[in-house]
């Protein structure tokens, strides 16, 4: 043995794990099934004969893009850990025709890469789809760098930039699908893949529309992302005790439904916005916004992450402390409501 | 002067004709009579950063780039993209030669409405590949024209002209090793390396030496060659264009002179940004001429 050899793995006394929960990093897809989507819809669009490519800063098994890289390795980019060269050449594969999706934990897409992402992207028109994974607090005990409760409020400052935050698989391969002809740039935020799906199959799906859920009179919970099965969750319960409680589902941030919105605020008491984000500039801001604008009489509460760094714990954890599950998104409303 | 080129054994053997070489010359001294021009329309410019560039712009719009008159978006056309799009002021015209905007757009330049400014901008100008400003984007850019290219079975060769002091930059490194990795041997970076930025020499700054090794390194066939020799440029660029068995990105490093044309500003860094009033643009513009005249 020599040079690089001499570090090299030695034969143990096992030959692998003897438990079936135990799992290494490249299993990661069985653990989140709901990654499969990304890849599935993009493979879909190819097979449409859009010329799409797929690219990633070394998390494909994060996002689940190892499934469309086996699918067309010929269309698949490994940029490895260069995060803001990936953007920049997305922009420069774009000007050739070719529809790029580039993948990244939200935390860097949105930061790290701000800059690329306004000039070589939406400055330049081109049809970049950005694609913001683990948003919000979902990477949990990684700590604040992984942590992205900014990115939709800094997403949503830069003109041209479409702004979506799906709130499951089947809504995420629909919002994909409904891009194949869009075309501005767009930024996706999306989960982990391991959240529970609101729609069993894809639902219907367009830029700035939304989806209401429930007509309320009391309060009207207008939502987005991986707070819209929570928030159901809650509403579900808040209706059966007889409260006449609304359900929004806000896919697109940017343009915002003002529709929806003034309508909500219409008919409703109170509107509440709930997001796994900062309440500053996001969903919340977005909606206050409209509805100062429009002198709308009802109420704004706005609920997520309230101007703070979240602490770290597993993000079931964490959803229930800053009362980001069901239990606590119904706790709020009733807290209003009382 | 000399030919310092360290590709090819005769100046000459690329078929080079005279008259070639007269328009490569006269079309530098075009770059750099313009951008005096120009610049005086907007009392403010890089005047030095341009001229360091002039031979290589002409070099590159009339001779070594693939492109068709009249046709800014041809898909086959060979891409230029700027890290120091600060010397836009010097294609802007090289453009208006190819057919791609109308000649009296310059006369506004930098004016409200007009689209040419400081820097390139690919919404506004026809013939700008990509919009640049924020230095240390373009290698990614061209990196992903270049796979995007691939992947859409074109044949086209993407430059990028990137300044020596954005050898700084972080995101150029990644590109590189990125691009390297990617074998897209049709991207061809070419390094302006006059020596300065704006707050003074580059070497002083933050060093960038040896910058051949580091290139070579990353994984780069690497060529360096006197900036400002048109010969020794067109004879190059030729060279590497007929290059089909190359598998890896070129990086040129081009030794130029900051200013090159006016005699203080080749001795004075703080020409990167400036402004000539009428009696010295005239003096600047004789100079140039005559340098035109002697080269």
């Amino acid at each position: 043995m020599s040079g690089l050899n001499a570090i090299g793995p030695e034969t143990g006394a096992t030959s692998g794990p003897t438990s079936a929960n135990s799992w290494q990093y490249r299993q990661i897809n069985a653990r989140a099934p709901g990654l499969s989507y990304l890849s599935d819809a993009l493979s879909h669009l190819v097979d449409a004969g859009v010329p799409v490519a797929a690219g990633t800063a070394d998390l494909q098994y994060s996002n689940g893009l190892v499934r469309f890289a086996q699918r067309h390795p010929d269309r698949f980019i490994q940029f490895g850990i260069s995060e803001q060269n990936m953007v920049s050449a997305a922009a420069g594969m774009a000007t050739t025709g070719v529809v790029p999706f580039v993948a990244t934990f939200a935390s860097f897409l949105a930061l790290l890469c701000c800059e690329q992402i306004r000039m070589d992207v939406a400055y330049s028109k081109l049809p970049v789809r950005l694609i913001g994974h683990h948003a919000g607090i979902a990477l949990g005990f990684y700590g604040t760098s992984h942590h992205a409760t900014e990115d939709l409020a800094i997403m949503r400052s830069i003109a041209g930039l479409t702004v979506v935050a799906p709130a499951d698989g089947p809504q995420l391969a629909a919002a994909i699908k409904a891009s194949a002809d869009h075309p501005h740039p767009i930024y996706f935020r999306i989960g982990r893949g391991q959240e529970p799906n609101v729609y069993d199959e894809e639902p219907l799906f367009a830029f700035g529309k939304a989806i209401e859920h429930e007509v309320g009179t009391d309060l009207t919970i207008i939502t987005c992302g991986t707070m819209v099965h929570p928030a159901r969750e809650a509403v579900r319960s808040l209706r059966a005790s007889g409260l006449s409680v609304g359900l929004i589902d806000m896919h697109t941030i940017k343009p915002l439904d003002r529709t929806a919105v003034l309508a909500a605020a219409d008919r409703s008491r109170v509107v509440l916005t709930v997001e796994e984000h900062n309440i500053l500039g996001g969903l919340g801001g977005a909606v206050a916004e409209v509805m100062a604008e429009a002198g709308s009489k009802a109420r704004l509460v706005r609920h997520g992450i309230m101007d703070e760094y979240s602490l770290i714990a597993p993000p079931t954890h964490l959803y229930r402390y800053y009362r980001l599950d069901a239990p606590g998104i119904e706790t709020v409303v009733r807290d209003i409501l009382a | 002067m000399p030919n310092t080129l360290n590709v090819g054994p005769d100046p000459d053997g690329a078929g080079l004709t005279p008259d070639t070489v007269a328009l490569l010359k006269e079309r530098a001294q075009h770059v750099r009579l313009e951008t005096v021009r120009l610049i005086s329309i907007a009392k403010v410019g890089h005047y030095s950063s341009t001229f360091s560039c002039a031979e290589l712009f002409a070099t590159l719009y009339y001779d070594a780039m693939r492109l068709r008159r009249g046709e800014p978006q041809w898909p086959d056309r060979d891409r230029f993209l700027m890290g120091k799009g600060h010397a836009a002021v010097g294609l802007y015209p090289l453009l208006v030669d190819w057919g791609f905007f109308p000649k009296e757009l310059l006369d506004g330049y930098t004016r409200l409405g007009n689209p040419l400014g400081d820097h390139p901008d690919m919404t506004k100008v026809p013939g700008v590949d990509f919009s640049s400003g924020s230095i240390g984007h373009a290698l990614s850019g061209g990196l992903g024209m270049a796979l995007g290219g691939r992947m859409a079975g074109r044949k086209f060769d993407v430059y990028v002209m990137l300044g020596d002091g954005e050898m700084q930059e972080g995101q150029v490194w990644e590109a590189a090793l990125s691009a390297a990795h990617q074998k897209v041997s049709n991207l061809i970076a070419i390094v302006d390396r006059n020596g300065f930025q704006l707050d003074g020499q580059v070497d002083d700054i933050i060093g960038i030496e040896p910058l051949a090794d580091k290139w070579r390194a990353f994984g780069w066939e690497v060529h360096d060659v006197d900036g400002h020799d048109v010969v020794a440029l067109a004879t190059l660029f030729r060279a590497l264009k007929g290059d089909a068995a190359r598998q890896r990105p070129v990086c040129v490093i081009a030794k130029t002179l900051k200013g090159k044309g006016v005699g203080y500003m080749e001795r004075e860094a703080g020409w990167h940004l400036g402004y000539l009033a009428p009696e010295d643009e005239a003096l600047a513009i004789a100079e140039i001429m005559g340098n035109g005249d002697a080269a």
